[in-house]
């Protein structure tokens, strides 16, 4: 019996004990008529070994590509020491740490956590996870409504918000009667159209998302749009993609009105209230994924949030703070819990329980690791490839480059062949091309958005272009025409 | 002492990261980080030796028998987790071409169907990340079924009182509001009440079987009829499927949607907090509506259902589609189990919990429900010993931790008042549990013969009892470089 440990012996002994005649008899109290008799349609069990051999061929057939799709998960170097670590019985079997004596591992490596997040994005305070950066932000959006002492119940999410994203903003907020104002991206930088959000100027709202990268990879005017949704009255949200922060402005800092920062970093050097109007967004989440975790066809992964100190107490999820025992010394325990389901239940701020613990325990672990040089270079090589990529492609006849704006690590560009088929192509030459951006935005059918992280070496990349060469050139019927050596 | 104060600045963990980076001239200054965020610099010997201490600090599965009511703390198996991890599938992109993925998407598909089995269910859809997540999915699609039929007026969702806080927060995320239903002495739901409570407001009912009391609602057919009868949907809160696994079915009791709780009955790792997975499976009437993705199969070939698949659907739920890697690991639990392990499961869970129960109530333990079985979990009250020696349900529970023994899920569910809920699952040997009980007994002997050794326990872990009203008061939620 699979992981059950008890022996005939044992089983007659317990029955003995209980007074039961028979296994059977401890159902007794269960209409009989409802008794299904088994699970006839569950295959038979297999052995570790079966199992293996079954998974290990699946594997195999699934093989490996080289790979340049990000939009909104990407392909990192994870140190060896994070999963082992992260797998550790201890880690991986613990509960939620809501018996804190017996937790305080969980508990010091989540307030490790929360530091690094509240640092990273620049805010005071962060929680110790949501699901995915998707579900984080429709969190930040009912959050963000609910700190609206007006009662306004819309918000503004740019259509360069991931359209995933913005999906499952939709799915979750509607039911509560809130409304959510798309604003168009200029079509010529891929931005946020300043102009159509001139024109919202007159409608009331809780909130404005920013993404920073926007889905493009282009970087958003993130100052302006800050003050912007202040100057109107609105709390700013931001998405972010967590490894950008390494390199990119802390959404805590951004605003023209932001003070000139102070050595030393941390959650500390949140920008003061200037003139009644806050520098700095309100509200920070996106997808931990970059920080450790692997792609595993979606998840787990885990959303993180951070905010301003004032909106704590509308947070969503878990939080732990520092307090100290009977003896003075310093812990660990789960704090402000009036917040959440088991305390305030149908007034609770989120109903969610259950979070993303573990992936957490790998970004923390791979943060400490990577260090602030250390993820910095990341992004930068990450960064570095993407640009590289996109100089050797564009040297190609039939591609061009779409949004011609500052981005980071991810790209938009057009090629004159249909994307399904060039992908197709690419894909029988064991390369994943980009993401097909026609799927979501039909005004942007015929582009590809790239991505080459500091996983992909020089040759990965020239594989790419000489295979894209070599597509375009036969499907616009014309040989290839170019060398693979003769690269610029 | 913190990761942060293991740090000496210029130290690094050299084989991680590029060590030279170019610069990114392309990007305009203002849009740049001026200063480095708080991650400590340290060696990679200094991170390993630092967590692997702090894990060495946690009660677990793999350390410690973990009897923690309602939550399920059985064995996760290893195999689960190294063929998750298996190199090709940890490497899949999720926007990928399906066609890259067959593999992995079949195993999704046949997990899929075992659970359509084991609920009885007509679809599943595995898009949820959380218990939780799928009590959202599921209310969400009984107010979809409402809304498309013009059935608007349905605004109340029903909850018994011993419901855990998930099912009303939930219900209130989905718009709607909650009537509570009182629970007789027996431990079930009051059918009276519940036939005063329904009527045109209904949506429907939120039903945990076997309740968090660790008992069979024996009325269950009679309640969903009711409800039914009221032109209400029922949802079958699974957060207990441990105990029916291959016993019983939600679908053959005629309720229309069910959530289940893999990282409890299928055994996926519950990871000091997360990730679950959630999926919930429907009746006929709630298939349009369910949450996307869910993989579709055509002779043999197996696809995700997106928007064009289902245009009823409540939507995504999360960017890529849900906890795939937790689903791996459920898959493969259920593979090892086979539908005559699910069913042992709910056999020997059962077997445990009423042998444990019997035991503790020969040593003289209240039972909460002495006159009922117990399912996979039952309640022990400490009421008479707290008015005896002052000794809590907390304090008791603190006093088993220095006794190697995870406690008790304590005060929950409330109505039973200084209550432990205890589940020791059926992976648990009759030793273990022999010594739990020895260790119940000795802690009640010492709450009446040295109460304070009681009152101030843990006495062996890192830490003593924490300090929560501080934690809440004066908040220190970051470390701060002094």
């Amino acid at each position: 019996m699979p992981f059950i440990p008890h022996t005939e012996a044992d089983i007659a002994a317990m029955l003995d004990s209980i007074g039961a005649p028979s296994l059977d008899a401890l159902f007794d109290e269960i209409p009989a008529d409802l008794n299904c008799a088994g699970l006839k349609g569950v295959p038979a069990g297999l052995s570790e070994m079966a199992v293996t051999r079954l998974m290990h061929a699946r594997a195999a057939q699934d093989g490996f590509y080289s790979s340049f799709i990000g939009a909104g998960a990407y392909e990192h170097h994870i140190p060896a020491a994070v999963w082992q670590i992260v797998t550790r019985g201890e880690f991986y079997s613990a509960y939620t740490p809501y018996q804190a004596e017996a937790s305080q591992g969980t508990l010091q490596l989540l307030y490790e956590y929360q530091t690094m997040m509240a640092s990273l994005t620049g805010l005071d305070v962060s929680n110790a996870s949501l699901y995915d950066g998707a579900s984080a932000l429709a969190e930040a959006v009912l959050m963000a409504v609910r700190a609206n002492k007006a009662g306004v119940r819309r918000v503004l999410l740019p259509d360069t918000v991931h359209p995933r994203y913005r999906a499952v903003v939709q799915a979750t907020v509607k039911h509560q009667g809130i409304e959510l104002v798309s604003v168009a991206f200029d079509q010529a930088t891929g931005l946020t159209d300043l102009a159509v959000l001139e024109a919202l100027a007159g409608t009331p709202a809780a909130a404005l998302v920013i993404p920073q990268p926007n889905f493009f990879g282009a970087l958003e005017p993130v100052d302006v749009l800050t003050d912007w949704a202040h100057a109107h009255g609105m709390l700013a949200i931001a998405v972010a993609n967590p490894l950008s922060l390494a390199l990119l402005k802390a959404p805590g800092q951004w605003g023209s009105l932001s003070p000139s920062p102070s050595p030393g970093g941390g959650g500390e050097l949140r920008a003061p209230l200037r003139g009644g109007v806050p520098a700095g967004v309100d509200i920070c989440v996106g997808d931990g994924q970059p920080l450790g975790v692997p792609l595993s066809s979606g998840g787990p992964y885990f959303g993180f949030m951070t905010a301003r100190q004032a909106l704590v107490r509308q947070m969503p999820g878990r939080i732990v703070g520092r307090t100290v025992d009977l003896d003075g010394k310093p812990g660990f325990a789960l704090t402000l819990q009036a917040r959440e389901q088991h305390i305030r239940r149908s007034k609770a701020t989120s109903n969610i329980c259950t979070n993303q613990g573990l992936l957490v325990t790998a970004a923390t672990i791979h943060m400490s690791l990577m260090g602030p040089e250390g993820l910095k270079n990341v992004a930068l090589a990450a960064h570095a490839n993407t640009r590289a990529l996109l100089d050797k492609l564009l040297s190609l006849a039939g591609v061009e480059r779409v949004f011609n704006v500052p981005f980071f690590h991810e790209a938009v560009i057009r090629v004159n062949t249909p994307v399904p088929d060039v992908l197709r192509a690419l894909r029988a030459q064991g390369i994943l091309g980009g993401h097909d951006l026609g799927r979501d935005y039909p005004e942007l059918a015929g582009c590809i958005l790239i991505c080459a992280t500091e996983t992909k070496t020089e040759d990965d990349l020239e594989q790419y272009r000489q295979q894209l060469e070599r597509i375009l050139s036969r499907r616009n019927g014309r040989e290839p025409g170019v060398p693979p050596c003769a690269y610029k | 002492m913190l990761i942060f104060e293991h740090a000496h600045p210029g130290r690094r963990a050299h084989a991680q990261a590029p060590y030279d980076a170019p610069a990114a001239d392309d990007l305009p200054a203002e849009l740049l980080r001026q200063n480095p965020p708080l991650l400590p610099e340290t060696s990679e010997l200094d991170v390993v030796r630092h967590y692997t201490r702090l894990s060495q600090k946690n009660f677990s599965i793999d350390t410690q028998f973990y009897p923690l009511g309602s939550c399920t703390m059985k064995y996760n198996p290893r195999a689960c987790n190294s063929l998750a991890m298996l190199p090709q599938f940890l490497a899949r992109h999720p926007l990928a071409d399906v066609e890259t993925g067959q593999g992995f998407l079949v195993s999704m598909y046949e997990l899929q169907e075992m659970l359509k089995e084991v609920t009885g269910m007509a679809a599943v859809s595995m898009a949820p990340m959380a218990g939780a997540h799928g009590e959202f999915a599921g209310v969400a699609m009984i107010r979809a079924y409402h809304d498309a039929r013009g059935d608007t007026a349905r605004r109340e969702i029903i909850c018994p009182d011993a419901a855990h806080g998930t099912n009303p927060a939930t219900a209130s995320m989905c718009g709607y509001t909650v009537r509570e239903i009182p629970t007789d002495r027996q431990g079930n739901v009051d059918l009276e009440a519940l036939r005063a409570a329904v009527g045109p407001q209904t949506a429907g009912l939120m039903l945990t079987n076997p309740s968090t009391l660790g008992v069979f609602e024996q009325s269950i057919v009679e309640i969903q009829k009711i409800v039914h009868a009221a032109g209400g949907l029922s949802y079958y809160d699974g957060a207990n499927l441990n105990a029916i696994l291959g016993r019983v079915r939600p679908g053959d009791m005629g309720f229309d949607v069910i959530h289940m709780n893999l990282h409890k009955t299928f055994s996926t790792p519950h990871g000091g907090g997360g990730p679950g997975a959630g999926p919930v499976g429907v009746s006929e009437r709630l298939k349009p509506f369910l949450p996307i993705p869910y993989v579709l199969e055509d002779r043999g070939f197996h696809r995700w259902a997106e928007e064009g698949d289902c245009p009823q659907s409540i939507g995504r739920l999360s960017t890529f589609g849900g906890n795939m890697g937790v689903l791996l690991r459920a898959w493969v639990y259920a593979r090892m189990l086979g539908g005559q392990g699910m069913h042992r499961v709910a056999e020997f869970a059962a077997l445990n919990a009423n042998y444990l129960a019997a035991e503790l109530k020969k040593a003289g333990f209240d039972l909460a429900f002495p006159e009922r079985r117990a399912s996979h979990e039952f309640i022990v009250t400490l009421k008479k010993l707290k008015d005896a020696t002052g000794i809590s349900a907390m304090d008791f529970a603190k006093r088993l931790l220095d006794y190697g023994f995870h406690a008790p899920t304590t005060y929950f569910p409330m109505l039973v008042p200084e209550c432990l809920l205890i589940e020791p699952t059926e992976t648990e040997s009759r030793e273990t549990l022999d010594a739990f009980v020895t260790a119940m007994v000795k802690v009640r002997d010492e709450a009446q013969l040295e109460p304070e050794l009681v009152k101030g326990a843990p006495h062996t872990l890192p830490v003593r009892r924490l300090d929560d009203v501080k934690a809440a008061r004066e908040l220190d939620l970051t470390w701060k470089p002094v």
